[in-house]
């Protein structure tokens, strides 16, 4: 039953690509037939890969092609399960709100190739997570590459996106050569190319070899997740392509780099040494710090929210490498508390970046910018989505009761709990983690204040803010059922996690729900009773009900009754002739001081011109300019980059242009390779 | 049941009626020092039901966020002050969360108070949005350190058990970890509150404010309710510091004349920590904005000495 769900979801998918590439003629039609077959197919996955989840079984399909070396195995493993449903929730609503989204480009682009793309890009993710031959898994991996890659550039007439297009494509690329060695490191060893014979594999390797897999598996799937410092391509991506595509790469497709490493980390090694857990959990801590700090200090919408994809990226990780690290140290209900508490906020984060990214779609539509500093007032022309990114903004800044909260929460207690499970003095980078996780944390609830303030509060900052117009009911729709993810994978914490129960079994061999439920059912605990530190417990359901109680018996009535005695009126502005919005704080104001505080790494440059007629009391125009230093960017890739230039420029005289010449160097390599092979 | 009913409503009692008169004494006896009258500890009393009482002028420009603001600040504040543990180690919604969702809730007002800010257009507002998120911002990871040390020690992040490891170790306070602790919170004590050397709650000078700037607009009954919950945001985090660090005089449990006792014990120790605070205020002058980070990295550093104590001793 399952298998047929899975596999007509995917020929779902596959049909809707090649329909809607064939109606392009029709783009209304196209449309319709891309997005319904986008959606029809994440329902029939999120039926099948739900029943895999609570079921705990492993479904195995092997499909009726391919030779023994290449299988087209597939696996619905729990852990496969799980990022399925992340991926076949967050694409239902996507296909939902696509329906209006696209409508507005009927008659300007090709809606036939971008509803085959979407459609050939959800069917790859589906079989990335599933497929359990490494070939077959590259194979899904390019193809989701190459789908994301026409995907970004699907506004190609603008220089800027193609160019963003190019740098996905080229890192992305040196991602999947990292892990072709990777695969072929373990193959070498098993024999095979199937992820069966991986299983604790990795472990059992050399020590040297072990770590060099694991780094080669760590930056190559690290560069699609956008681990610093492996990130430059995210924030120039993500913001580039159309809204409900980057909602698509922030919330499911970086996830693969999640998936990949959870595949790898606790399917095909064991116990790993102390230094990768610790290693990962650095690079957590640093890319959680430098994607905050970097969104702060945008105010490009989208952008902000992709540095923000790079903060969350490195939140999952602090779990994960607190997971491995307790691993090591053969604390396995730790592991489970630490590897729940990651994987939690992978889902929620697919949830509420993809309602962030829908909503800023929805405003950039309506406004026709994605500059922050000309939106405004926008909460009285687009109520609903002003909500919804509202509730995106609380469940990302880890605010309570929302879904946020419950996985920070989880961190901590996973990072509090390290503390105890050993006695060197490296049990102080739990909490030096801790902390900065509650920086990290602050520092995002500042951005989303701007990021939700800026665009819907106070006066239109421009004429199109001031005349945009709410989106169509199918966007706020898709909205709206994300939304409601935030909502209920807050309050229903408790009812959720016991869905890990299957995962933990498969990889660490522990069930820890019970563990984590308390007081039937209505409170989350960290009660582990491993390490120091028992947890406290939260409900935030409870808190929920606190605040509606209170709301319904206090505030309502209350508040209709001060009503009769409220009048309306102006703002003081300081005796000037009335507030205009360039009385308003801007983005670029708002985050000033964290810019003056951490100049030491922004390294600021500003440039004032003022144009005087008559004196210098009265300029007749200010011309202001403002930017940061990229240092990943011009200390690291630069170089890099004059580098290859320069090792491609020698090369040019082996291409002589002749495809004589051309024909010889492959004999030339084939006899090499032959030798090679017979030596062996 | 009915005893849970009761914990909750005496608590509840205690945060909504001891809050204005905290914010009063620290008035009253900054003034004495200072060889002022002062308006008398009920002042802040008297403040609020003028408020009530009075009509109130929404900004033309504002949006259902700047009316949601005050309710949402003043419930979270509250349910925070439920999670606490104040008459006794217990805290009466301890189940509901502990000392990191008491941190959350605060930072849930502060969210949806910075977004009011910024609502009505006003630069003041959005000056106050800035520095207040800022300084929130910078305070966090010294808190969490101080926290984790507490935590660590007591085995847990719920209030009721770190309150009631504390019970009985009436000189613990002594030992080097617990002091960096103190020292740290008291330092972020101060930035979260608003107060000398980090904000003046007594200044209207617009370059100068933080909190203020940011509840410019409110006024009527939206201004009490955004002040009430201020001061009961003081009060929760002074009896958060003084029960958690030092315990003496907590009841393990709330039962009958252990109760009172647990109370008169609070309003004494309250008593003590707001003369420290008014000392600290006299003696200090407003720093400048761009000063507070450092005062904020000393609280860090002290955080991560008390650790490292944690370890050593």
């Amino acid at each position: 039953m399952i298998t047929e769900l899975f596999l007509s979801g995917i020929i779902v998918w596959l049909t809707g690509a090649v329909a809607s590439l064939a109606l392009w003629r029709h783009p209304a039609v196209a449309r319709r037939v891309g997005c319904s077959a986008a959606l029809a197919g994440s329902l029939l996955d999120l039926v099948a890969s739900a029943a895999v989840l609570f079921s705990g079984s492993t479904t195995a399909i092997g499909l009726p092609f391919g030779n023994p070396a290449f299988t087209w195995a597939i696996r619905l493993d729990p852990l496969s399960a799980y990022f399925n449903v992340t991926l076949a929730v967050l694409a239902a609503a996507v296909a939902l709100y696509s329906f209006g989204y696209l409508r507005e480009m009927e008659g300007r682009r090709n809606l036939g190739a971008f509803g085959f793309f979407i459609n050939l890009l959800l069917p790859s993710l589906a079989l990335v997570f599933t497929a359990s031959n490494a070939f077959f898994f590259l194979v899904a991996w390019e193809v989701m590459a190459l789908a994301s890659f026409f995907l970004i550039i699907f506004e190609h007439e603008k220089e800027k996106t193609r160019k963003a297009g190019m740098l996905f494509l080229i890192m992305s690329h040196a991602g999947t050569g990292l892990l072709l060695i990777g695969f072929l490191v373990l193959a070498s060893a098993s024999g095979s190319l199937d992820f069966s014979s991986f299983h604790l594999l990795a472990s059992s390797m050399p020590p040297l070899e072990q770590g060099a897999v694991f780094l080669l598996f760590l930056f190559g799937f690290g560069v699609k997740a956008g681990l610093v410092p492996l990130h430059i391509w995210l924030p120039e991506a993500h913001p580039v392509a159309p809204s409900n595509v980057s909602a698509l790469m922030s919330g499911i497709v970086i996830k693969t780099g999640i998936y990949g490493m959870a595949r790898v980390f606790f399917d095909f090694y064991g116990p790993p040494p102390l230094w990768m857990g610790t290693l990962v959990l650095g690079l957590g801590v640093a890319s959680a710090l430098l994607g905050v700090l970097y969104a702060l200090m945008e105010h490009d919408l989208k952008r902000l929210l992709a540095w923000h994809s790079i903060e969350n990226i490195g939140i999952i990780l602090m779990g994960f490498g607190a997971a491995l690290i307790f691993r090591s140290l053969g604390q396995a209900n730790l592991a489970a508390l630490a590897l729940i508490a990651a994987l939690y906020h992978t889902f929620n984060h697919a949830i509420f970046k993809g309602l962030l990214f829908l909503g800023a779609g929805s405003v950039v539509q309506a406004t026709h910018t994605r500059n922050m500093e000309k939106m405004g007032g926008l909460i009285r022309r687009m109520p609903v989505t002003a909500l919804c990114f509202l509730l995106g903004a609380v469940a990302i800044s880890g605010l309570p009761p929302l879904n946020g909260f419950v996985s920070e929460w989880l961190t901590y207690q996973a990072l509090l709990a390290g503390f105890g499970t050993t006695q060197s003095l490296t049990r102080l980078m739990f909490p030096i983690a801790g902390s900065l996780l509650a920086l990290t944390a602050a520092l995002a609830a500042a951005c989303f204040v701007k990021a939700f303030a800026i665009p819907f509060l106070a006066l239109p900052r421009s004429e199109e803010a001031a005349e945009a117009r709410e989106c169509s009911l199918a966007m706020r729709a898709g909205m709206a059922v994300l939304a409601v993810g935030c909502i209920a994978l807050g309050l229903g914490a408790t009812w959720f996690v016991p869905v890990f129960d299957s995962i933990t079994q498969q990889t660490l061999g522990v069930r820890a729900s019970a563990a984590l439920v308390t007081a039937h059912g209505l409170a989350l605990t960290a009660g582990t009773g491993h390490g120091t530190v028992q947890g406290g417990t939260i409900s935030t359901a409870g808190m929920a009900l606190f605040f509606l109680l209170a709301g319904a018996a206090f505030a309502l009535p209350l508040a209709l009754r001060w009503r009769r005695r409220s009048v309306r009126g102006p703002v003081w502005d300081c005796g000037l002739p009335g507030l205009t919005a360039d009385n308003e704080y801007t983005a670029t104001a708002f985050s000033k001081p964290l810019r003056m505080i951490f100049s030491a790494l922004y390294r600021p440059r500003r440039e004032i011109q003022a144009e005087y007629e008559v004196s210098p009391h009265y300029p007749s125009a200010i011309h202001f300019e403002s930017e940061i230093e990229r240092p990943f960017e011009q200390r690291l890739y630069g170089p890099l980059r004059e580098r290859i230039m320069a090792a491609a420029n020698r090369m040019k005289g082996i291409q002589a242009g002749s495809i004589n010449v051309y024909l010889a160097y492959i004999f030339i390599t084939l006899i090499l390779l032959l030798l090679f092979g017979v030596r062996g | 049941m009915i005893q849970r009913l009761i914990e909750n409503a005496t608590q509840l009692f205690l945060l909504l009626a001891l809050a204005p008169l905290v914010t009063g004494v620290i008035r009253t006896l900054k003034a004495r020092l200072q060889t002022r009258r002062g308006p008398g500890i009920l002042q802040p009393y008297r403040d609020l039901r003028k408020l009530f009482g009075k009509g109130m002028v929404i900004p033309e420009t504002a949006s259902w966020i700047f009316t949601a603001t005050p309710w949402v600040v003043f419930f979270s504040t509250i349910l925070a002050g439920l999670m606490i543990p104040m008459v006794a180690a217990k805290a009466p919604l301890g189940l509901f969360g502990g000392v990191l969702a008491v941190i959350y809730l605060l930072g849930l007002g502060r969210f949806f108070l910075a977004l009011s800010g910024l609502d009505t257009g006003s630069s003041f507002g959005g000056l106050g949005s800035s520095r207040e998120m800022t300084i929130s911002a910078l305070a966090e990871p010294a808190m969490m350190l101080a926290i984790f040390t507490v935590a660590i020690g007591a085995g847990s992040t719920g209030l009721t058990e770190i309150a009631g490891a504390a019970i009985g170790q009436t000189w613990r306070f002594l030992a080097p970890a617990q002091m960096f602790a103190f020292a740290a919170l008291a330092l972020v004590l101060i930035a979260e509150t608003g107060r000398i050397p980090v904000d003046n709650p007594d200044t209207h000078l617009e370059l100068t404010m933080i909190h203020e700037a940011m509840i410019l607009e409110y006024s009527g009954p939206y201004l009490a309710l955004v002040e009430w919950a201020a001061s009961i945001k003081q009060l929760v985090l002074m009896t958060l510091l003084i029960n958690c660090f030092w315990p003496i005089g907590l009841q393990p449990t709330w039962f009958g004349f252990g109760a009172l006792q647990g109370i008169g014990w609070l309003l004494a120790k309250l008593l003590l920590l707001c003369c420290a605070i008014v000392l600290l205020e006299t003696v200090n002058a407003k720093m400048r904005l761009f000063r507070v980070p450092e005062l904020l990295a000393v609280a860090f550093t002290l955080g991560s000495l008390a650790l490292v104590s944690t370890f050593l001793f």
